[in-house]
């Protein structure tokens, strides 16, 4: 029996190995895309145009314009003259926000009055919108207290605040873990859910069933080697990660590789279903899409999965993607107790099982 | 000279390929489903699930040691709606829990909290956030902070303390989309993902299968000139990918409640163009191999991904490294998504739609001159 | 008379350079109103051929001119005055008869009146007016070729090329494809033909023949036929093995070539040998030898210099059977319903040890359905089938594990090695250690691939291919082999290998089920089953289906007459109810 899967093992892997148009695909393309699009998905917003509208050319004015200008994130600073000119500039996305400062601001100042200044953002892009208020309200909260200190007027105690695992808030460290497990999962399936439809429609399926292999041998030999081939991936992902993005590993490699093959199993075991069902390549491709473009969208990957309504997260709980990002952001980050880890394996396991049970029972009925 | 045969003979091939194509695309499921299974999927997920828009945040309240002013503290806080609070002595009570990604934050008053408070030095509170998801650690510590200014200008005030430094106080106002609804950006995005979908993955496909199947060889052995070859193939998936787009729109406008503030022209014209390009890719990529897997692959690299990341979608073009900016501008999706994001939520703004047109149609005439020199009419 | 349709002058093809030229310098002519056959062994360049002549390739060196035309630089007028047929029909099988026929009338540009005469009169023609509204991909391979040939005559074209047309086909398609292109040529079109299957290399005016890119003969098939005349011989009343007297007769060297026809044993001998002495050839006392009219095949065999000669190294295997049940195959009131269509009606037959049983049919008939239950690649709905006594669907590996498969269509991995696939099926059979390693190196040997070890199975030859899928299907020495139309599409030389080493095993009690289309093949079979309409209509020996079609007052007819005859009859005794 041992015999017969390993041949199977064997094969699977020559195959994948022989076509250099797979090979790159399924083995050096993901490390290469981690790199590329762990920079792509960095929150940090760095060039950025900003238009000011002052009708005041007082000291404070002046003073407040010049610190949004030392700012790095504002690489470009476009003067408005007029007021109208603020809707022309944000419409045709020339400035990405305007900093609008009124007549009387340098003079509520002076009185000892708060003085109000406008930020204009633009809302096509909300995200950012909301990114650029933020940076926003902290010059002017700088500003505010060096305005203080100079008067010598005693300011309120602020608000220390420690983060944890990431002490810089580096937008990498968080988007390299995450982006490592969508692209695992993408090698996973995209191994996995060709496999059997591109049997069958190449007829050496039937040539496996007429032989001594039972369907479970059948099945372990297509998803070990699927496993392996994405490990290799996945491995080639870490010390990349390491190497040129210089992203921490803290926690433990061992807890790491177990819950990633459990992950792979269900992975590779909802990719090894959707080939079942699939009568051919083309249908095992758009299925995968199918399944594929919601189960990232929901992993959080790209928003919060707090964010979401309950019964979309309890959905979310069968998402294995969802549970490994969870995993591969607290061993990249936190050395997180064991706990988390069983946490967020044993569902993986359920689908595992699950999805691998049910593939081998419908590959079995689906021979003709 | 080499065509001197009458047009209506040649219109009558064309629309011979053209009705041939649509019925295929019409009896095929996996057309049914990209183009109408994934919009409504797309956008319902865009509806209901996944979202930046802010939420309660989930925070543990450690008070050290009670006094008058932890309690007035605590009240502001649990009154606030940003936060679901939760409270006790120590914060080795909660760390598990915010390791775990249980909680958002710990904010923690420490135990001379009442003596610091209204002293200029001092840390009487502290935020502790997951440094692992950074935009939920901007938000709760934005949040304490906007918090603990409001509080602690009130308890000066109602102490008779003496005034303190007028302030800026920054008014931000987010035009076009005020209530800062992630849904009305995420839905341009989500159509031109759907449209490349289509485009160059299905055409791709379907090219790479007539190959595979000897449909082709067939065919280049008929009257069947080159043009007529590509038109046949471009406008089924062509209009296949309008009504798709048109399907999203509706679903958006209708359902989810989206504003539409454009003129249709526009959006045709932009959809039509972009479509092109996309169809391009497809073809382009259908000639470079036959074999349907490679085709999958290769589309998925090189259309797919791009236009999710380059395109202002979920993630911003502003944020990234300049070599990755400059690649965005040959990813077609990005002038498409931008004049998406602007018919939706501001209008027919010229200065914006114009120059993305043009980059559109530079494209497509492009993707379709190399498509024109590298389709073969021969086996070879 | 005018010139030829097409010349074609000092005409060569490389696909790579420095590679083997898939033609080479071929020069000849092919004539209007006539079929010219293109017949060959797979890998001579017909194909290659077709396609230049349809201005799909552009030749290396040399001309060819259509009609006076350049298919190059002339590809659009080319175009009208030529119809091809691909080999893989180039239908849309997800498009329906009519609608494949409306694509190819729009295309050709025929509209107006013409358009419904022309779907009518070729409607008729192929008898595809029922089904105008099936998809193509559910039509039998048979009414595929047709539909095929329909939409490469919706406007009739000055020339034809139909390549392979009859592959998949069974006998009574094959005779209405001819039926059809003889009344094509009676209209002044000229037709190409190319095959492997050399009974209808007879039935053209004129033959190319082409072997590994180069032209051996060119003219009618009667000349070349009548090269071999007076040297081909039957043996008839063998009363011994005849497996063995053909076994024991083509290592004489004055024998050119060898088949068995049945119960008797068909020579053609070496310019000026006399007929071979009967007694050494151990056939038994009432053999007698005599001389019988020569076959196209015949000269074609001499041609190329003879048949497959070596002993087959499956001869020296032990008689490996495990069990001693005479009933090795058993097929009990086997019945497969899809739906409301009954592909398989209560069909039962038995199956001894050491006995090659076929199973012949009409495309669509049940052929298949019945195999594949017998494999246990399908459920039956009702009866049984077994195999060494065992329902193999249900059975333990072990008893899969002594039978061996081989697939219709090609159906190993084609982006592995020879060497790797002949590795996986050696593992996947439970072969180890040293019987692995020299159940691999004999077929290494026995197939000649020792050169080829390192080539994808993708990028073999046809020939190779299907004797890669027969190494790996008898490697771990099965007891029952499943052969599914295993020589389709092969040269006569090939196929004549392939029984050899099927004969060889047989002869150590080894059981064959094999399905053919080709009925020449049948004759090798021992007892056959014709399956018709889903239904066993008749079983028996090759001589006995013969017989029957004696007894309805047919001379001498040969196995494929008998199989029309009795379909026919079939289809009589239907219709009276």
């Amino acid at each position: 029996m041992f015999q017969r899967i390993w041949s199977l093992i064997i094969k699977e892997l020559l195959a994948s190995a022989r076509d250099p148009q797979t090979r790159w695909v399924v083995l050096f393309s993901p490390p290469f895309l981690l790199v590329i699009y762990a920079f792509a998905i960095t929150q940090e917003i760095s060039s950025v145009t900003l238009g000011v509208y002052t009708q005041d050319r007082g000291v404070e004015a002046r003073e407040l314009i010049s610190r949004f200008e030392g700012s790095p994130t504002f690489e470009e600073i476009l003067y408005l003259r007029r007021d109208a000119d603020i809707a022309a500039a944000i419409d045709s996305r020339s400035v990405d926000l305007v900093l609008r400062i009124g007549p009387d601001f340098s003079r509520q100042l002076e009185r000892g009055e708060p003085a109000n200044v406008q930020l204009i953002l633009d809302g096509r892009a909300s995200n950012a919108a909301q990114i650029l208020a933020g940076y926003s309200g902290r010059i002017v909260q700088d500003f505010n207290e060096d305005q203080a200190t100079a008067l010598g007027v005693p300011t309120l105690t602020k608000v220390v605040t420690r983060v944890w695992y990431n002490p810089n808030l580096d937008p990498l460290w968080s988007a390299v873990p995450a982006l490592f497990a969508v692209l695992t999962a993408i090698v996973g399936f995209m191994v996995s859910a060709l496999s059997i439809a591109r049997e069958r429609e190449l007829g050496t399926f039937e040539q496996l069933l007429v032989s001594p292999l039972r369907p479970t041998e059948i099945l372990i030999g297509k998803a070990v080697p699927a496993l392996m081939i994405a490990l290799a991936s996945a491995t080639a992902m870490l010390i990349l990660g390491w190497l040129v993005l210089d992203v921490p590993l803290r926690g433990s490699l061992l807890l790491l590789y177990a819950s990633m093959i459990i992950y792979l199993a269900a992975i590779i075991g909802i990719g090894l279903f959707i080939s079942s069902l699939a009568a051919t390549q083309q249908q095992a491709i758009i299925g995968l899409f199918i399944y594929m473009m919601p189960a990232v969208l929901l992993s959080g990957y790209a928003t919060p999965v707090a964010n979401m309504p309950d019964w979309l997260q309890a959905l979310n709980e069968s998402n294995p993607i969802m549970h490994f990002i969870v995993i591969s952001k607290a061993v990249y980050m936190k050395d997180a107790p064991a706990e988390l880890f069983f946490h967020h394996t044993w569902p993986m396991a359920v689908i595992a099982v699950v999805t691998l049970t049910a593939g081998a029972w419908l590959f079995r009925r689906r021979v003709s | 000279m080499k065509d001197r045969e009458p047009l209506a003979l040649r219109w009558r091939r064309l629309t011979g390929l053209i009705v041939k194509e649509s019925r295929q695309v019409l009896r095929d499921p996996s057309s049914v489903l990209i183009a109408g299974v994934m919009p409504l999927l797309l956008l319902f997920l865009f509806g209901y699930g996944v979202t930046f828009d802010p939420r309660q945040l989930d925070v543990a309240l450690v008070v050290e040691q009670q006094s008058s002013e932890t309690a007035s503290f605590q009240a502001s806080l649990e009154n606030s709606t940003l936060f679901e609070v939760e409270t006790g002595p120590d914060r080795r009570l909660f760390e598990r829990a915010l390791t775990l990604g249980e909680l958002d934050g710990l904010i923690v008053l420490q135990a001379d909290f009442a003596e610091k408070a209204f002293r200029a030095e001092g840390a009487p509170i502290q935020v502790i956030v997951d440094g692992g998801d950074p935009n939920t650690a901007y938000l709760v510590s934005g949040y304490v902070e906007l918090l603990w200014a409001n509080w602690l200008e009130q308890e000066w005030i109602s102490r008779g303390r003496p005034a303190l430094a007028p302030s800026v106080q920054l008014e931000p106002q987010v035009w076009f989309n005020p209530e800062i609804s992630s849904r009305n950006y995420l839905v341009p995005g989500s159509i031109a993902i759907i449209l490349t979908t289509i485009g160059a993955l299905l055409t791709a496909l379907v090219v790479a299968r007539e190959w595979e199947r000897g449909t082709m060889e067939a065919l280049l052995a008929t009257p069947v000139g080159i043009l007529e070859l590509l038109i046949g193939k471009l406008v089924p998936y062509f209009l296949l990918g309008l009504g798709s787009m048109a399907l999203a729109v509706i679903t958006a406008v209708l359902l989810f409640g989206v504003p539409f503030r454009g003129s249709l022209a526009v959006l045709i014209l932009s959809s039509s163009l972009f479509m092109l390009c996309s169809l391009g890719q497809g073809l382009l990529i259908s000639t470079l191999t036959r074999n349907q897997l490679v085709a999958a692959q290769t589309s998925v690299l090189t259309a797919f991904l791009p236009a999710f990341y380059f395109s202002n979608f979920v993630f911003e073009i502003d944020s990234m490294p300049l070599a990755l900016r400059l690649i965005s501008y040959g990813v077609p999706a990005r002038y498409y998504v931008s004049t998406l994001q602007t018919e939706f939520l501001a209008g027919d703004v010229w200065s914006v739609i114009v120059p993305d047109l043009i980059g559109l149609g530079v494209f497509a005439l492009i993707i379709f001159a190399l498509t024109a020199l590298t389709t073969r009419t021969r086996l070879e | 008379m005018p010139g030829p349709l097409i010349q074609i002058d000092q005409l060569s093809k490389r696909f790579d350079k420095g590679a083997l030229a898939a033609l080479d310098s071929v020069t000849a002519h092919f004539n209007a109103g006539e079929v010219t056959g293109l017949v060959g062994p797979d890998g001579a360049g017909k194909t290659t051929l077709l396609r230049l002549i349809a201005g799909l390739l552009v030749p290396s060196t040399g001309k060819i001119t259509v009609n006076g035309l350049d298919p190059v630089t002339d590809s659009g007028a080319v175009h009208r005055i030529v119809s091809y047929m691909p080999q893989r029909f180039g239908l849309y099988e997800d498009l329906s008869v009519q609608e494949n026929l409306t694509l190819y009338a729009d295309l050709r540009s025929v509209i107006g009146s013409d358009r419904e005469e022309a779907f009518e009169r070729l409607l008729g023609f192929t008898g595809l007016a029922p089904f105008t509204n099936r998809l193509a991909g559910a039509l039998s391979g048979g009414m595929k070729q047709k539909l095929g040939l329909a939409c490469a005559l919706i406007k009739k074209p000055d020339l034809l090329l139909l390549d392979e047309p009859s592959v998949g086909v069974d006998p009574i398609s094959r005779r209405e494809l001819w039926r059809m292109v003889y009344e094509l040529v009676d209209q002044g079109i000229g037709v190409v033909w190319s095959t492997a299957y050399l009974d209808e290399a007879e039935q053209c005016a004129r033959v190319l023949l082409l072997n590994e890119g180069a032209l051996l003969y060119a003219g009618s098939p009667q000349d070349l036929t009548d090269r071999v005349a007076g040297r081909t011989y039957q043996i008839r009343h063998i009363d011994t093995d005849r497996r063995e007297v053909l076994s024991e007769a083509t290592k004489l060297a004055t024998v050119i070539d060898g088949v068995i026809q049945g119960s008797r044993v068909r020579l053609v001998m070496a310019e000026g040998a006399d007929p071979p002495n009967l007694a050494p050839l151990n056939a038994g006392l009432a053999a007698e030898i005599s001389q019988i009219p020569p076959r196209f095949e015949d000269a074609f065999m001499d041609l190329i210099g003879g048949g497959f000669r070596a002993t087959s190294p499956f001869a020296n295997r032990e008689d490996s059977a495990e069990h001693t049940m005479n009933q090795v195959v058993e097929a009990r009131a086997l019945t497969r319903r899809f739906g409301d269509f009954t592909a398989a009606d209560n069909i039962s037959f038995e199956v001894g040890r050491g006995e090659i049983f076929g199973l012949i049919g009409p495309n669509g008939a049940g052929k298949s359905t019945t195999f594949k239950m017998l494999c246990g690649l399908l459920q039956p709905s009702e009866g049984s089938a077994r195999v060494v006594g065992l329902d193999l669907q249900n059975a333990p590996s072990k008893a899969r594990g002594r039978i061996g498969y081989m697939a219709q269509k090609f159906s190993l991995y084609g982006d592995l090695s020879v060497q790797q696939n002949l590795d996986f099926f050696a593992g996947v059979y439970g072969l180890t250690g040293k019987s692995r390693k020299d159940a691999i190196s004999q077929m290494i040997e026995t197939f000649g691939f020792a050169d080829r070890l390192d080539v994808n199975a993708m990028g073999l030859p046809l020939g190779y291919k299907q004797r890669l899928a027969l190494a790996c299907a008898v490697m771990h020495e099965p007891d029952v082999l499943f052969l599914d139309e295993p020589t389709s599409g092969v040269d006569p030389r090939t196929r004549r290998e392939f029984w050899t080493h099927i004969n060889a095993m047989v002869a150590n009690g080894v059981t064959i089920m094999v399905t053919t289309h080709f009925l020449d093949e049948a004759e090798y079979c021992d007892r056959m089953a014709l399956i018709y309409r889903s239904k066993m209509i008749a079983s028996g020996s090759p001589d006995e289906l013969k017989d029957r079609a004696r007894a309805s007052g047919m001379m001498d007819p040969t196995l494929e007459d008998a199989f029309i005859a009795l379909v026919e009859q079939s289809d009589r005794e239907r219709e009276a109810g």
